[in-house]
């Protein structure tokens, strides 16, 4: 697979599909899409990464343990919940806010920041198990 | 008086658990001078509970508590009664003296600040226990006694031995925290109350669950009164520092048994099968305990079997439970909270003044330690139940209750006397042998102890001394309200200073102190006969102990090895088996069958009238069935990963053609993920490029996978039968907008609706993460041995999901 051609466009399809991911994830409340789904196809850009440029160069580009990324999701999705505890509400109910930008609005809201936590956990999980396994592929070869 | 009405208990259990935050950060700043300023805490304690007295003594106990969960009825209350103010009190004295006492005992130990916090934390533990009129709650601080002795007991954790007596003391103690949670559960059961307080109220003995409410609660007091043969954690148990044994293993941890046993004697109380075993086994381990003590030389050992003889005589007081009984049993447990925690104390100055506690290496030491003398002289004629001392009016009580001619109640008398007798041996061996006599070389020059240990000893044996001689005020205002609440009925108090000789109670207390003396005179021989008798038996409850644990554990690891072969064909195989069975026996069962045989005669159900599929249709099929037979003939496993993933793709779309964007989505995207990461499996593993079965195996696999398919596609098509239900559909169609301000319904149910599900999913993912990279570096470390291919690690969390 470490062909020339894989190993010079994969950066660049994998900068596209991060930035994909991240559209998917944030439109994913009113269109197809959403922080699952984002998560998943950021992994898959990531275990692609892994298989052009090797595990090393993944994580140092990551800078941060895919594992930890996992840990702020659960942590950001948790806390998004306990935020309507401020209102007096039960736990995890929805507080909307509408972010007035001059001629258009963004909706800002607890449940688009829990989709982001979802975003982070599948993202981690999968490629910290991905480049795990990668990394032992390396050791074989 | 307000504030009595307010939260004064909750304060008393509270306050020593806030000191114990601080302790750390105190012994830090100050160093051992922190328990001066610690002890303040449950001195405090002590004075707020005092303010108490006068209304209790009155008949009219404080209750206080708060609707915690109304809705299942779970209140957190708290009452001061007769018997809750003895025990508190007794708590909050012998630790304000125990905190003082560690500061000095401790003075630089490095985790000094930890003990005191932990001493602080059982304080409150054991104020709880005694306070709770919850029975959960009771349970909840009886648990929490237990957890902070564990850690007590294995304070000195580098040394093997404590790190044994704590799992040992906690293993036994938590035997019986179960019972008691049980029996808390039947006591709901047959009353419907979580009250103490409306439980006394209630007639149980009669109940059809009376037997079982008994047997949980007399296991959970016996195990943790120590009473035969649970006994033998309590010895063992003196592994930790002096200060524990003082303190839990003189007047609180160890009562919380008793204390159970009085407070639910007007429950259960008073039943012939109650007055036997509590007799029987109080009166066992009276003897047991009182010889077990004449056996030791080590004085702390010799103290923690004179403990359990002190609580079987106080269990066996329970049983007998007349007036004058529990009278008796209130007044000894007040007597022997004084001078067992004194002389703990004392063994403990011993111990500090010259490096030793066996009794053979001591002697002589009255000059030198004169103050620790006067603590142990003053404590052992208590213990011996001189006149003029607490000990006495206890001895005396306890004479009169079973002083009736009935055959019975003599042989329960000769068993008090001779127990008294022995006890009273051991208190003259403890108080002359290390301090009179010639002067014997110790490991350190012996010195005096420092004034914070030595306010112990000299306070509780005064107290002892006073308490005697304030007798007539003790037993009105202290002794009767307890006995009260014990017995379910007013108790008065007859005790006086005034001796009279004519009486015969107090010729049993000469004969009991003739006894003393000859047992002291003969303690050389009688040790060396119960010796060779110990060694005669040849096994102790200690080693039954022993070899049930590791027995349990060989268990475990016997089980362990039967499950957890390592061998990944043998779990597929038994996992997709269940999975085959979980699917055909329900579907069969309600007639799964009968349904396919009314379709073969054409009678399709209303949504599942088969039509002739579009071109497309056909195509996407076609590519799904093409998928399936490229698995079954790949040459390779390579191959077959990736014709699995056009298997899963072709589905993905039949998704996306039915109106499922999101599934198909999800749907590719795991498709994706698991060829990629089956790929990285198979060479991490390892395995071989092709698959190599025989063909036994093969078919048997097949079959099962088959099974499993047939399974799955008969429960679909029975769901199809049935009529769809809309409810839940529609209402999420109709409110999504408006409620959750969303137009992808499927995305507003996973982060909004049902957000609490998925927040418990990502977890669940994150947590298989973690076990799977576990997994992965395992096997790097210890080399591959698997042969087949592993369950496909990425699929567990996200199908699903999808």
């Amino acid at each position: 697979m470490n062909t020339v051609i894989f190993r010079t466009t994969a950066p660049v399809v994998i900068a596209i599909m991060l930035v994909f991911s991240v559209f998917i994830c944030l439109r994913g409340h009113n269109e197809p899409g959403g922080g699952f789904i984002g998560g998943l196809i950021a992994a898959s850009a990531i275990a692609i990464y892994g298989m052009a440029s090797g595990v090393d160069r993944v994580r140092r580009a990551m800078r941060v343990d895919p594992l930890a990324l996992a840990g702020f999701g659960v942590l950001l999705a948790a806390g998004t919940g306990v935020l309507s505890l401020f209102t007096a509400s039960p736990f995890m109910t929805g507080i909307w806010y509408e972010l007035n930008l001059g001629e258009s609005s963004v909706a800002l809201s607890t449940p688009m920041f829990f989709d982001i936590g979802v975003y982070f956990v599948v993202f981690g999980s999968v490629s910290a198990i991905a480049l795990a396994l990668e990394a032992g592929r390396e050791e074989d070869l | 008086m307000e504030f009595w009405t307010q939260a004064s208990l909750y304060l008393a259990v509270g306050a020593p658990a806030l000191a114990a935050l601080v302790a750390p950060l105190l012994v830090r700043w100050l160093g051992g001078a922190a328990g001066w300023l610690l002890a303040l805490v449950p001195a405090g304690v002590f004075v707020l509970l005092l303010g108490g007295l006068e209304a209790v003594a009155a008949g009219l106990p404080l209750r206080e508590g708060f609707d915690w969960v109304p809705a299942l009825g779970l209140r957190l209350s708290f009452a001061l009664d007769g018997l809750s103010l003895i025990f508190s009190l007794t708590i909050a004295a012998v630790g304000t003296l125990v905190v003082l006492y560690s500061g000095a005992y401790l003075n630089g130990h490095p985790h000094q600040g930890r003990f005191l916090a932990f001493i602080l934390l059982f304080m409150s533990a054991m104020l709880g226990v005694v306070l709770a009129d919850s029975t959960l709650a009771l349970f909840a601080f009886w648990e929490l006694t237990s957890v902070t002795s564990f850690l007590l007991i294995g304070f000195d954790h580098r040394r093997q031995a404590a790190r044994r007596a704590a799992i040992q003391a906690l293993v036994i103690t938590n035997i019986g925290g179960l019972a008691l949670l049980v029996g808390v559960l039947l006591f709901w059961q047959a009353t419907g109350s979580w009250e103490l307080s409306a439980l006394a109220e209630t007639e149980l003995r009669g109940h059809g669950l009376y037997g079982a409410i008994l047997g949980c609660i007399l296991l959970a007091a016996f195990t943790k009164s120590a009473q035969f043969p649970f006994h033998f954690w309590l010895p063992n148990a003196m592994e930790a520092p002096t200060p524990v044994s003082a303190f839990l293993h003189s007047a609180t941890m160890v009562q919380a048994g008793v204390y159970l046993l009085a407070r639910l004697s007007p429950t259960l109380g008073g039943t012939p099968i109650w007055t036997l075993l509590l007799i029987v086994f109080g009166g066992l381990t009276l003897l047991w305990g009182a010889f077990g003590a004449l056996r030791q030389t080590d004085l702390k050992q010799m103290l923690a079997q004179s403990t359990i003889a002190s609580l079987g005589l106080l269990v066996l007081l329970i049983g007998v439970g007349n007036e004058a009984a529990i009278s008796a049993m209130v007044i000894y447990f007040l007597a022997h909270a004084c001078y067992k925690a004194g002389l703990f104390m004392v063994a403990g100055a011993v111990d500090h003044g010259t490096g030793t506690r066996n009794l053979p290496a001591l002697g002589g030491l009255a000059d030198l330690m004169p103050v620790s003398f006067i603590g142990a002289a003053l404590a052992a004629l208590s213990m011996i139940g001189l006149p003029l001392t607490l000990g006495f009016f206890g001895k005396e009580e306890m004479y009169l209750a079973l002083f009736t001619l009935r055959l019975d109640a003599l042989l329960v008398l000769l068993v008090l006397i001779l127990g008294n007798a022995l006890l009273a041996g051991v208190a003259l061996v403890v108080m002359i042998k290390p301090f009179l006599g010639p002067l014997l070389p110790t490991p350190k020059p012996p010195h005096e102890a420092p004034i914070a240990m030595l306010a112990g000893p000299i306070l509780l044996g005064g107290a002892a001394i006073l308490g005697a001689f304030a007798v007539d005020w003790l037993g009105h205002d202290i002794v009767a309200p307890a006995a009260s609440t014990i017995l379910g009925e007013q108790a008065l108090s007859h005790l006086g200073l005034a001796i009279d000789l004519r009486s015969p109670i107090v010729w049993l207390s000469v004969l009991t102190w003739g006894l003393g003396v000859a047992v002291y005179w003969q303690a050389a021989t009688i040790r060396t006969v119960l010796r060779r008798g110990g060694r005669a038996i040849g096994w102790t409850a200690d080693m039954v102990f022993d070899h049930a644990m590791f027995g349990l554990i060989r268990f475990a690891a016997a089980a362990t090895r039967f499950f957890h072969h390592g061998r990944l064909e043998v779990y597929l195989l038994v996992v997709f088996a269940g999975l085959a069975l979980v699917l055909l026996v329900p579907v069969i069962g309600l007639g799964g069958l009968d349904v396919l045989g009314s379709w073969a005669q054409g009678n399709w159900p209303a949504n599942l009238q088969p039509t002739m599929p579009y071109l497309h249709e056909w195509v996407v099929l076609a590519l799904g069935v093409t998928g399936l037979g490229a698995v079954l003939l790949a040459p390779s496993r390579l191959v077959a990963i990736l014709a699995l993933g056009i298997q899963g793709t072709a589905v993905a779309l039949l998704y996306l053609l039915f109106g499922a964007p999101d599934l198909a989505f999800t749907q590719f995207m795991v498709e994706v993920l698991s060829v990629v990461i089956l790929t990285l499996v198979m060479t991490r593993l390892r395995l071989d490029e092709r698959d190599h079965r025989p063909l036994g195996e093969a078919l048997r696999d097949g079959a099962v996978a088959l099974a499993c398919a047939v399974g799955v596609s008969l429960t679909l098509l029975l769901v199809l039968t049935g009529t769809l239900d809309p409810t839940l559909s529609d209402f999420f169609t109709a409110t999504s907008v408006p409620l959750a301000h969303g137009h992808n319904i499927v995305n507003v149910i996973l982060v909004d609706y049902r957000g609490f599900d998925t927040l418990g999913e990502i977890s669940v993912l994150m947590a298989t993460g973690i076990a799977i990279l576990a997994l992965i570096r395992g096997t790097a470390k210890a080399g591959s041995n698997a042969r087949r291919p592993a369950p496909q690690p990425g699929d567990d969390g996200l199908e699903g999901e999808a």
